[in-house]
């Protein structure tokens, strides 16, 4: 009761204030903005990346010949020796046979021709098929492959996947590294709004003082008018997000250029980000107050 | 009983004046002190370590059984709560009526509605401005004001009441109505007053016990129908 009752007090006490230094509370709310865009925009691409490189992943494998005169016994020991590599997630085995078959279920030409050939004088090669479970390491794995006996090609990838995926990673590291310059100038920003409103009610908070208002009574004001900033700042970023990325969504059908970049569905992932984007504009905020009241409050 | 207890204090200020020196001194519940002395004795620097504004460099200060010393900033509200405090200045906020400023002291430690308002209006009857509740500050006169920093002062019912020159800006007449509010608030209360002043008619009329510093020293602690003596006069 007594909490509510305080509450209640210094809510009210920090919606003036922020209309009292109106201006300057505007700075800070623009900045929380245009922060909170720019993460919401990072945030957008770095899920939608996340979940398409996830896609990329699935579909991406190590392809090994080996040669094609290789013992049975050594393809067991093969099989062992692969498949305990410690990027190796699982593979697929297929024989001399099976590849055979499979070429000729492809084609008739091809059919004819190979029906010829007897079990030894197949020149094909037996392959494994490997999924790795670290792709960025996926070069590696494979040159490693490459120095066992017997194994005669190594195939994975074009290269471009591991292009995008790590041009990818560069993208995000920019946008990490707007995020917190960006957040530091807000911060700096709400320090100075709230120090002018500290400012402006000296009196008030020495009279507080003397008549033995706690520090939590002496604060509270002022945090939550950090967090009020932080609320107001993260109002436009979240329109922008809900109605910028249900519209480009629908603009691509969900799809980015090809089959292969598949977008998040917009539910219930932009309320997540609005969530998301809330919670970090009152952080920011609160962050901010708390500095300025240690800096400027000495309680 | 003692309220104050007060051993072997001494304040130093950071750029190296003591203020303060070697003080003893133990002030009864109940009682009405005056503390007298030349500009600069330390009056002040006495009253502010009691309401730890200041803390003492050295020895004890114990106030309503807190030690003043040792209590931490986050913890000065506590001791806050046991006393009111009356300035030279008044120090109300000038938006917000009498009422508001008073009712103000008790808001801000959480207390209810009903009870601030009842609070409220009887300490301001007792320092007569039930007239003027919904005045503004700047629409009364100097004495009225004071008279609502008074009200402010012990509308939480402190058991101690400090008072640095608290008729320092007002005329003889407005100073004795002040004293008279003083004297009753110590008498029907039973709140213990420490009042700094340079008024020597107030300490002649009042016949208090009288505290005498003189550069941060005790010089003499007259118990009994005290008046003003010598050693001030000395003292300068
Ligand atoms: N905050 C401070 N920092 C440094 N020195 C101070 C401070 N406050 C007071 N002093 C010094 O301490 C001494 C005592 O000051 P204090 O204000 O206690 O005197 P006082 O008796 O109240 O004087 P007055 O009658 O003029 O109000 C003075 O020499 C003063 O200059
Ligand atoms: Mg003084």
């Amino acid at each position: 009761m007594k909490m509510l009752r305080m509450l209640n007090r210094s809510i009210r006490d920090s919606i003036k204030s922020v209309f009292r230094n109106f201006s300057l509370s505007l700075a800070s709310i623009s900045c929380i903005t245009i922060t909170l865009i720019i993460v919401a925009i990072s945030m957008l691409a770095s899920f939608n990346v996340q979940n398409f490189t996830k896609e990329i992943e699935k579909d991406l494998t190590i392809v090994v010949f080996l040669d094609s005169d290789t013992s049975e016994d050594r393809i067991t020991d093969l099989k062992k020796e692969i498949g305990n590599f410690p990027n190796v997630e699982s593979y697929e085995f297929e024989s001399k046979e099976d590849v055979k078959q499979k070429m000729q279920k492809e084609s008739e030409v091809l059919n004819t021709v190979l029906d010829g050939w007897s079990e030894e004088d197949n020149p094909l090669k037996p392959t494994f098929k490997l999924k790795v479970k670290n792709v960025n390491k996926i070069g590696k794995t494979a040159d490693k492959i490459k120095q066992i006996e017997n194994v005669s090609v190594v195939k994975y990838g074009e290269g471009m996947v591991e292009t995008m995926i790590s041009s990818f990673a560069t993208i995000q590291k920019v946008a990490y590294g707007a995020v917190i310059a960006l957040v530091v100038v807000t911060v700096f920003l709400i320090v100075n709004t709230i120090k002018l409103t500290i400012f402006s009610r000296k009196r008030e908070i020495s009279i507080m003082r003397l008549v033995g208002a706690s520090n939590f009574t002496i604060k509270t004001p002022f945090i939550i008018e950090g967090m009020i900033l932080g609320i107001f700042g993260s109002i436009i970023p979240i329109v922008f997000t809900t109605y910028g990325y249900l519209a480009f969504y629908n603009h691509f059908n969900g799809y980015l250029y090809t089959h292969l970049i598949k977008l998040i569905r917009p539910e219930p992932f932009i309320y997540q980000m609005s969530l998301i984007i809330l919670v970090i504009g009152i952080i920011v905020g609160m962050i901010g107050s708390s500095k300025a009241v240690r800096k400027y409050l000495k309680v | 009983m003692d309220l104050i207890r007060i051993k072997n204090a001494e304040k130093k200020y950071k750029n190296g004046v003591t203020a303060i020196r070697n003080l003893n001194l133990d002030i009864e519940k109940g009682s009405f002190t005056f503390v007298i002395g030349g500009s600069g004795s330390g009056k002040s620097t006495l009253i502010k370590m009691l309401y730890r504004e200041e803390r003492p460099t050295q020895g004890k200060i114990i106030v309503g059984g807190l030690n003043v010393a040792k209590l931490r900033n986050n913890k000065v509200y506590k001791l806050r709560r046991k006393l009111g405090i009356v300035f030279q200045d008044y120090r109300l906020l000038p938006k917000l009526t009498v009422y508001e400023n008073v009712a103000f002291a008790m808001e801000v430690i959480g207390a209810k509605k009903n009870e601030t308002r009842l609070k409220v209006l009887k300490a301001l009857e007792e320092v007569g401005l039930k007239n003027k509740v919904h005045n503004y500050p700047d629409q009364l006169s100097g004495g009225e004001q004071q008279r609502v920093a008074i009200a402010r002062a012990i509308v939480n019912n402190p058991k101690l009441l400090l008072c640095d020159e608290p008729t320092g800006n007002l005329d003889p007449e407005k100073s004795m109505e002040i004293m008279a509010v003083l004297d009753k608030i110590n008498k029907v209360r039973g709140t213990t007053i420490i009042m700094a002043t340079h008024d020597k008619e107030i300490v002649n009329k009042m016949k208090k016990q009288v505290i005498t510093l003189k550069d941060g020293r005790l010089v003499s602690f007259k118990k009994k129908g005290t008046y003003y003596d010598e050693d001030v006069e000395n003292a300068k």
